[in-house]
């Protein structure tokens, strides 16, 4: 079996008495797109910040290409990209200077941060605004900058917390394609969460997390053969009414 | 580059691009806020033009190590004043720090694959370089007002300076830890900075303090601001003060080891409430 990209076992977290995460597992394959399906509240971001190691977990293990985050942090996190639901960017940054810090944060050295730079601003359409400073490019832009950022380092996994929140639909399916890319042509992994069953496509691999377990995952045909049903909206709902998980409760407010 | 191929980043060289990388991002935020500078700068000359000017007939000061002769009350205060831009400085960073939490920066610092607490000193670190520009900055000008020292003095002063700025600065991290919106840290640090700089040795001498209010003398006395301020005070006159100086080393020390230990992902703070600024 190929090495996965993300490999997470029986991860529980909690904040004070409250469960965000109960005995979560999970695999993100090398190169493969993978969707995180949950409602709001269903422990995405807790998710991800354990994996980023913005805390710990208080239980299990996190792997990312066999890298334990907490043992191996650095080994780990540098093969990681990561795109928060929230947005990260210095306004008052230029896009280059934003880029060359975040390469600096990554031990990258000036002259290749400059053409790593160049390259995935090109990749994401944003060469002409390198000068400019980041407060002044649109939603879009700024969420593509983001993800441009994450890939400086050029990580083979990628996390994507509601990338697409907040962008209008032409912004939206050009994120989504450019992600998409992202595996197809650089087989980058990637972990997209999200609560849009449209962003989901047959042959993505699946996961469904509710209230802080993960439910099923499988590929999408396995996950709608699994519950019978003919789409995936029906599926999920399905999933969440027969779940009837209630012993975990919401993750903290911002 | 591949980062399947890639070996660990943090070589020396890589630890050096991090920390310069940190510094630059301070200096850039702190050039592009020339308002900051000049408050930096203004704050203290108030005091020294108007305060110290007006109080200099009413405040005599008798002669007290290190100085070797009466001194003009400005002379007096100025090591003061010098700490006090060091304070102001500290608590404006660790409010970078709040307002990095709140934009979402911090995260982004915080995933790096460099320890956690070499990316903290980092900051800290850099955070008192741009005191010391507003410290020599405020002395220059000081010295034109006729408030002068030996000049080794300036040079003495210098390694002091990053001590007492680093002991501000991880003051203000640990604060910053403490509060999650910009709002609430701004009126916390009137209840710091005020309170820090009058109980303290900044305006009068200790003994005339103790004269007229023997509380505040004991007080004062437990003020870390105070033994930054003496320390100051004698390197700026190329002496050396090692009580107050170890004062200041051990405030520091202790105050690190808190903030790492709130800001570590597993204990402290961060643990118990969640990572800065979650959503979902």
């Amino acid at each position: 079996m190929a090495q996965p990209a993300l490999r997470i076992d029986d991860v529980s977290h909690a904040f004070g008495a409250r469960t965000a995460l109960d005995r979560v597992s999970l695999t993100v394959p090398a190169g493969s797109f993978t969707a995180l399906l949950g409602l709001n509240g269903a422990g995405k971001t807790t998710l991800f910040s354990l994996v980023t190691r913005l805390h710990d977990s208080t239980s299990g293990t996190i792997q990312i290409f066999d890298f334990d985050v907490r043992r191996e942090a650095p080994a780990a996190l540098s093969r990681l990209g990561i795109v928060f639901q929230a947005r990260t960017l210095d306004l008052d940054l230029s896009v280059r200077q934003s880029l060359l810090y975040h390469a600096a944060l990554h031990g990258i050295g000036r002259r290749l941060a400059h053409e790593r730079a160049a390259q995935v601003l090109k990749q994401f359409a944003l060469a002409d605004r390198i000068d400019d400073k980041v407060r002044n490019l649109s939603g879009g832009q700024m969420r593509r900058l983001e993800i441009a950022r994450a890939l400086l380092h050029d990580p083979a996994l990628l996390l994507l917390d509601e990338p697409t929140v907040g962008l209008d639909v032409e912004a939206r399916q050009g994120l989504i394609r450019e992600v998409r890319r992202l595996v197809a042509e650089e087989g980058r992994g990637i972990l997209w969460a999200t609560h849009l069953l449209d962003e989901i496509e047959m042959s993505d691999r699946l996961v469904v997390l509710h209230k802080g377990r993960v439910l099923t995952q499988g590929s999408v045909q396995d996950v709608l053969a699994q519950t019978g049903t003919p789409d995936l909206q029906t599926a999920f709902l399905n999933l969440v009414n027969a779940s009837g998980a209630t012993t975990v409760g919401q993750e903290p407010a911002e | 580059m591949s980062a399947m191929e890639r070996t660990s980043p943090l070589s020396p060289s890589g630890y050096a691009i991090c920390f310069t990388g940190i510094v630059s991002r301070e200096a850039l935020r702190f050039l592009s806020q020339r308002g900051r500078f000049l408050s930096a700068l203004v704050r203290p000359l108030v005091w020294l033009f108007i305060f110290a000017a007006g109080f200099r007939s009413v405040l005599g000061v008798s002669i007290i190590p290190p100085y070797e002769t009466y001194v003009l009350y400005e002379v007096y205060v100025t090591p003061g004043l010098v700490a006090m831009i060091q304070l102001f400085n500290g608590l404006q960073s660790s409010l970078s720090m709040v307002y990095d939490r709140e934009v979402g920066a911090m995260r982004i610092l915080l995933v790096s694959p460099y320890p956690r607490w070499f990316l903290l000193v980092a900051k800290l670190i850099a955070g008192v370089l741009t005191s010391l520009l507003q410290v020599y900055a405020f002395l220059f000008i000081a010295y034109l007002w006729e408030v002068e020292a030996p000049l080794v003095g300036y040079l003495t002063l210098l390694p002091v300076l990053v001590v007492t700025g680093l002991m501000f600065g991880v003051m203000g991290l640990l604060l910053s830890s403490l509060f999650r919106q910009l709002e609430n840290f701004a009126s916390v640090m009137n209840f710091v900075i005020f309170p820090m700089f009058f109980a303290s040795s900044a305006l009068y001498p200790l003994w005339r303090i103790q004269e007229s209010s023997p509380p505040l003398y004991e007080i004062c006395r437990l003020n870390p601001f105070t033994y930054a301020v003496e320390a100051i005070r004698f390197a700026l006159y190329a002496r050396f003060d090692g009580t107050s100086l170890a004062v200041v080393i051990g405030v520091t020390a202790v105050f690190l080891i808190l903030s790492l230990f709130v800001y570590n992902p597993s204990k402290g703070l961060i643990a118990r409430r969640g990572a800065p600024a979650m959503a979902d």
